[in-house]
């Protein structure tokens, strides 16, 4: 998984056609997409590329898409 | 686990004849965001029963829909299960009480099965297993829910999902129908994930529990005597647990998936049965759905999206493979012929 490709996968998730401002700091509950079905995109996502399931309890701790990132490569 | 021999031959659904339009459901929250949460969970309507009609109501319609298409006579019913969580009291068991309104002989036997999305066919195991095993007749399996009495409107999570509707189900034994074949599971460590706290003996009623509180940092207001549901963790259940169960079945049962002729799924919202229909690669003009017009009817879903949707298309042999998962959590997954089923147009109550 290269950072690039996950950020790709993440602004396809949110429909957010111009992700170039995204990046790895970016905390992604402050983005105006974000909401509860945009959620259940991002697991639906990590679980389709990634082959990685994440526990609610696990993801609330989880602040940027960095964050992600790191969790899912600890997998 | 599998049954020789039984099946539904025949099929009848109501729903109540109040249409919601969930695009003008905009009592408690603005428009712009209502038809933001429609667009993305695709229930456009749904159906909602007045205070008068009760889950057994539906069933009551459906059943007697039924016997009327089908010529059945009542005498020859032995067996009556009614499925549902919203029952009309919490004692006697409502099936008793449809016994009674549908003059059946008191020979029949006749009980309550609570559960949920999973409960048709976790009832329709038991139903096929005392026929096959008891040389009963006829049996009645009937499934209603009104589940717009259970959420609270004012929930964004659930105040768009849910609808209301009954089925009645005729099974009886046939040589035609060869085998069924069903998995059923359950997981009580998930209890939390889809729950009413409140109501039961665990949580007493009270002033407390009747009382409405904003519950979450975006204003949704609900009792403990409202359903809840984790929306998060429901959809993590369901991608880790439903593919496997299905595939583990097909594999199991050697099952050739050209065979399939219909997939249907419980219908609990359009981004999970997408995301099913996606992993587990199936054919979707094989995939019936009826959560654009009824929403999710819990345990009636898969039922009634089979008598909604394939009406006139089950004439002959047919053999379809259905799931439903939900609280509990249960999950169930089926693979049943079906030979000449006769579906009756939905009635409206």
């Amino acid at each position: 998984m290269t950072t690039p490709e996950f950020v790709k996968h993440f602004a396809e998730a949110l429909e957010i056609e111009d992700y170039s401002n995204l990046d790895t700091t970016t905390r992604f509950r402050t983005l105006e997409e974000w909401d509860s079905l945009a959620y259940l995109s991002v697991i639906a996502m990590i679980d389709e590329e990634y082959d990685c399931q994440i526990e609610t309890a696990d993801f609330k701790k989880l602040d940027t898409i960095g964050d992600i990132i790191n969790h899912i490569s600890s997998k | 686990m599998q049954f020789h021999g039984v099946g539904i031959t025949a099929l009848a659904g109501a729903v109540p004849h109040k249409v919601i339009d969930n695009y003008r459901y905009t009592e408690y929250f603005p428009a712009d965001q209502v038809k933001e949460v429609v667009d993305k969970i695709g229930v456009y309507e749904r159906r909602f029963a007045d205070e008068k009609t009760c889950s057994s109501d539906l069933c009551h319609a459906a059943a007697e829909k039924l016997i009327a298409d089908n010529r059945i006579n009542r005498n020859e019913i032995d067996l009556l299960v009614f499925v549902s969580q919203t029952p009309d009291y919490r004692m006697p068991a409502t099936s008793v009480l449809l016994q009674h309104r549908l003059n059946l002989p008191q020979t029949t036997i006749a009980f309550d099965i609570n559960l949920g999305c999973s409960g048709f066919i976790y009832g329709l195991s038991v139903v096929y297993s005392m026929m096959q095993n008891m040389g009963l007749r006829k049996a009645l399996l009937l499934d209603g829910e009104t589940r717009s009495k259970v959420y609270s409107p004012k929930d964004r999570r659930s105040a768009f999902l849910f609808g209301d509707g009954g089925v009645a189900a005729l099974i009886e034994r046939g040589e035609q129908f060869g085998t069924s074949f069903f998995s059923l599971n359950s997981d009580g460590s998930r209890g939390d994930l889809i729950k009413i706290n409140g109501g039961g003996y665990r949580n007493p009623s009270s002033v407390e529990t009747l009382k409405e509180k904003v519950v979450d940092e975006y204003g949704n207001i609900r009792s403990d005597e409202h359903g809840y549901m984790n929306g998060g963790d429901v959809f993590n259940f369901v991608i880790r647990e439903i593919p496997k169960d299905i595939k583990r079945l097909i594999t199991e049962t050697g099952t050739d998936m050209e065979s399939l002729d219909f997939y249907v799924f419980h219908q609990a919202n359009n981004f999970i049965n997408s995301y099913l229909a996606k992993k587990l690669k199936l054919d979707t003009s094989k995939i019936p759905s009826t959560i654009e017009k009824y929403g999710n009817t819990s345990s009636v879903s898969v039922p009634l999206t089979i008598t909604d949707r394939l009406r006139g298309k089950l004439d002959g042999k047919h053999t379809l493979l259905m799931s439903a998962f939900g609280v509990g959590m249960t999950w169930a997954t089926a693979i049943v012929p079906f030979v000449n089923c006769n579906i009756s147009e939905i009635v409206e109550v």
